[in-house]
């Protein structure tokens, strides 16, 4: 079904984002035959042999000074020249940001269809079938392409990538594709992740809720999120009590995360809250309410003030971290 | 200023899923109008009164999704459109929901499109930028803040949790991301309002389009709910203990840290 599939390599920062390899994985799963890497920028080339180390069998770039931020219409130009070129069977992006923004227009200008936001592929070439969450992983469906082009966006974290194989070896050819007509301009980029680990990528979150009380209550939780390595989330209860940003917030209206840890501090547990996070590997709930919600779906629970029982958990972190 | 907002019916926020025969049940669900539409309507009235114009909500569906139409009236809108699918297709997908809307639009002369920047049911956020590549106008997703300077627009949008400021100009699709403005509660008067503005509704056929043009692309084969989580641990004893344990399992029983 499958001949050859192309994955998007996703540049963040001047580095290739996790979900790139994830979606190597996912496209080699899918695929008879060849995958193949595609990567968009102002200067990007210098990062095909990384794609191809995780599995992608070749790469194929296109450079153009307007494509140095993303564009829907930057993208979509650079991205169809490609597809004109390799005539792919399959295509798959990560659902990030980006990948949420331009497929859609991909899909629109390829005449295809697309399934969003897949976070398992179960079989392999012709007879795959794509699980995606629908009412926020409230349920799940299993989705197959009818007919032309198989393509998807994954979501990050839930695809394993392969194996990251430096020896792999794999040709590198770059197109030019003349980029015009942008008709968006991007001014400026204004950083807010408060502990510069995304939230949809990160592996562990440490989430506040009304029991938090304020927006100085958010600093142990930021504290412990740093300590991990993790990114901060918040309840909607959180947010609309203005203690953080709605950037933050996690649920049915929010992010959708499943990271492998799960922190929930100060948070009741509303079947909106648990939409956004009940499919975490581990779930740890910090709750002074022994009846609350949130206790059903943990994994862990302690019953207490969470600004008792955050500091020391710092504290046990800190320990742990010096005798491992 | 031509507005159109583009808005969809699901199911309420606190509903629970429950599946049979292979399918959502709907018996006796609450249903919201989905609430990223419902900050695309309230930008598009507050766009309205600034510029003058007229604010029309659009919506695929069935009868039941008048009340969802009404209540956008409520606040504010000035008109509604149903496009009624029930007799003539038993299913959609994020191409042909595109496709039926596009053909609706082609020839209004739109300014300014909204919606919201996802459902909470389906989930895919296809649909706005779908609709606006086949009116070849361009778009902007998940938005937090929209300034309209005659035909220049300046937005924010929210990209992972930063914020991109973007200059585009009209007719421009955008969706919205939550934080974009605080939707308004119909009032009274509203209501009463509403129940006067015009409300059409259209058929395929109105539309001159052929069911076989919106023959879905995706096949749904199976729709289950996730396993029920078996319950959780609920530690003990002294909480300096209970911390320790944690930290503990966490390293050793579920390697997670």
């Amino acid at each position: 079904m499958a001949n050859k599939v192309l994955v998007l390599g996703e540049v963040r920062e001047g580095a290739l984002r996790n979900v790139s390899f994830e979606a190597i994985a996912a496209a080699k799963q899918i695929a008879d035959g060849e995958v193949v890497g595609v990567l968009l920028g102002d200067s990007v080339a210098n990062l095909a042999g990384e794609l191809i180390a995780y599995g992608a069998d070749r790469v194929v770039t296109v450079e153009h000074p307007h494509l140095k931020s993303y564009t829907s219409d930057g993208y979509s130009q650079a991205f169809l020249a490609v597809c004109e070129q390799e005539k792919p069977e399959g295509i798959i992006l990560g659902h990030t940001s980006l990948g949420k923004d331009l497929s859609p227009k991909l899909a629109s200008r390829l005449n295809s269809g697309l399934i969003s936001d897949v976070t398992e592929i179960e079989g392999a070439g012709e007879d795959a079938v794509f699980i995606r969450p629908i009412y926020s992983g409230k349920a799940f469906e299993k989705v197959k392409i009818k007919e032309g082009i198989v393509f998807a966006t994954i979501r990050p974290n839930n695809i394993k990538p392969l194996e990251k194989n430096a020896s792999l070896t794999g040709d590198v050819a770059s197109i030019s594709v003349d980029v015009q007509n942008l008709r968006t301009i991007i001014k400026d980029v204004v950083r807010k992740a408060s502990t510069g680990v995304d939230l949809s990528e990160a592996k562990i979150v440490v989430a506040g809720g009304r029991g938090v009380k304020s927006a100085e209550g958010f600093e142990p939780l930021k504290e412990l999120a740093n300590l991990l390595g993790g990114a901060v989330g918040a309840s909607r209860g959180a947010c609309d009590a203005d203690y953080c940003d709605y950037s933050l917030q996690i649920g049915q209206t929010g992010k959708v995360v499943t990271p492998d840890l799960y922190i929930a501090a100060g948070i009741s547990g509303a079947i909106q809250h648990l939409a956004g996070m009940s499919n975490s590997k581990v779930i740890v709930a910090i709750n002074k309410d022994p009846e609350a919600n949130i206790f059903k779906v943990a994994d862990y629970g302690i019953v207490g003030d969470l600004f008792e029982v955050v500091p020391m958990l710092i504290e046990e972190f800190k320990a742990l971290k010096v005798n491992s | 200023m031509n507005i159109f907002v583009l808005v969809k019916r699901t199911f309420d926020t606190e509903e629970k899923i429950v599946i049979s025969n292979g399918k959502i049940q709907e018996d006796g669900a609450e249903f919201i109008i989905n609430p990223y539409d419902e900050y695309a309507i309230e930008e598009a009235i507050q766009v309205r009164d600034a510029k003058g114009g007229k604010v029309t909500v659009l919506t695929i569906g069935g009868e039941d999704a008048e009340k969802q139409l009404r209540t956008a009236l409520a606040m504010g809108a000035d008109e509604a459109v149903l496009i009624n699918t029930e007799d003539d297709l038993d299913e959609l997908d994020q191409y042909s929901a595109a496709y039926i809307l596009a053909e609706y639009l082609k020839d209004k002369e739109v300014d300014l499109i909204l919606a919201g920047n996802v459902a909470i049911d389906g989930g895919t956020g296809q649909v706005g930028p779908r609709v606006a590549d086949l009116l070849g106008i361009n778009y902007v997703t998940t938005i937090t803040d929209l300034e309209i300077d005659g035909t220049n627009v300046k937005i924010v949008r929210d990209i992972e949790g930063d914020s991109e400021i973007i200059e585009t100009s009209l007719p421009l699709l955008v969706t919205a991301q939550q934080g974009l403005n605080e939707p308004r509660y119909p009032s009274l008067p509203g209501i009463m309002k509403a129940k006067k503005k015009p409300l059409a509704e259209l058929e395929l056929d109105d539309l001159d389009i052929d069911e076989d043009d919106v023959e879905v692309k995706i096949e749904i084969v199976d729709i289950y709910l996730p396993p029920q989580k078996a319950a959780g641990r609920v530690l003990e004893g002294e909480l300096s203990q209970q911390v320790k344990e944690l930290v503990n399992l966490l390293h050793s029983e579920a390697k997670v840290v």
